[in-house]
């Protein structure tokens, strides 16, 4: 468990070096999943050990965003002070982002499973 | 015990990162229990019934939100390497998602433009302020994008971090049933559309789906992190005459 913790660890510290040396707009935790990745294909799949771990961590992605979520006191002012504004759009721009994409897929996809019938 | 030494105990405890730290944790385990007792409802979303116990508790003790956060920067931290361990999900569905490149690209530029710039307008026709507007606009991305994309277009990191939950907890509560009504059924297109529209929070949901449909939101999440980070700092200048001065 130490050891792909460890090695979960390396790959975001190197996903971050990356950010930082290429001026990267994108975060190093998302770089070193993507470097993980290719380490992956490149070794065929994870170990016991590594799988394990990661599926431990995932089972409990909701508990990580806590911390940063209690931080909505800091703005209850603001939010009260434009609650319409943002509340109507937050949910009718995720309602359409959604649906913009789900739709597109599924009608995409469903397509490609036609034609190669 | 008398009131003072109990008193002195709490401004004790109140100091150290451990007591946050473990009311995090039991406030996390009570909202999975929650969770469970509701059969797994998503409107008892375990992320929005930790929040609302931590808030009630801080409000009720007085505690400010930085010395909570010294404690609970512990659980904080552990969003990174969880963000690297999704590899391991996208990995074993490469071949699905390498054989469906095309059309997820496709439906990556359409859905990521419609949830950024919609925020974006609709905040600004409504007659929000431009720090507002700006937070806005990034939320569908995974929060740390988000927060560096806001700063760019003169938001603020810590609102934006806010709209970055609230929607995910929307999107993780509603996605699901509003997809199924619209006909979209297939794990891959309901994954990748929750992880698109409501990243980290909505793929925390969609992992308790299938591990299919996690993997195609993790996949969804990075990718639009990645292309919204490219693009909106570009494309919301456009938008900035709907903005009130």
């Amino acid at each position: 468990m130490i050891q792909a913790f460890a090695l979960l660890l390396a790959f975001q510290l190197a996903g971050e070096t990356l950010r930082v040396a290429l001026h990267l707009p994108v975060p190093g935790p998302v770089l070193g999943m993507a470097l993980l990745l290719i380490w992956l294909v490149a070794r065929g799949g994870p170990g016991d050990d590594l799988r394990h771990t990661s599926g431990t961590l995932l089972q409990h992605l909701s508990l990580m965003f806590v911390p940063a979520g209690t931080g909505v006191m800091l703005h209850v002012g603001r939010l009260a002070d434009e609650a319409w504004p943002i509340a109507i759009a937050l949910v009718v721009s995720t309602v359409l982002g959604l649906a913009a994409t789900g739709l597109t897929l599924h009608v995409l996809t469903r397509q490609g499973r036609e034609a190669s019938r | 015990m008398n009131t003072e030494s109990m008193t002195e105990i709490w401004v004790y405890l109140s100091a150290q990162p451990l007591l946050w730290l473990t009311l995090t944790l039991a406030a996390y385990l009570l909202a999975i229990a929650l969770h469970r007792k509701a059969g797994g409802h998503p409107a008892v979303n375990p992320v929005l019934v930790s929040v609302t116990i931590l808030v009630a508790l801080l409000s009720l003790t007085g505690t400010p939100y930085q010395r909570y956060f010294d404690g609970a920067q512990f659980v904080h931290f552990l969003l990174g390497p969880t963000t690297v361990a999704l590899a391991i999900p996208l990995h074993s569905q490469l071949k699905r998602l390498v054989a469906m490149g095309g059309p997820l690209l496709v439906a990556l530029v359409v859905g990521s433009l419609t949830a950024g710039l919609s925020a974006y307008a609709i905040g600004a026709l409504l007659g929000a302020s431009a720090p507002t507007v700006a937070s806005l606009a990034p939320k569908s991305v995974t929060t740390p994008i988000a927060m560096g994309v806001a700063e760019r277009l003169g938001g603020l990191a810590s609102l934006t971090a806010v709209f970055v939950i609230l929607t995910g907890i929307f999107g993780a509560i509603f996605a699901a049933g509003l997809l199924r009504r619209l006909g979209v059924k297939d794990e891959a297109s309901v994954g990748f559309a929750m992880g698109l529209a409501s990243h980290g929070i909505g793929t925390a949901r969609a992992f308790q789906i299938s591990e299919q449909t996690g993997a195609f939101a993790a996949l969804a999440m990075g990718l639009n992190g990645l292309f919204t980070a490219l693009t909106l700092p570009w494309l919301l200048p456009l938008l900035a005459p709907l903005v009130r001065p």
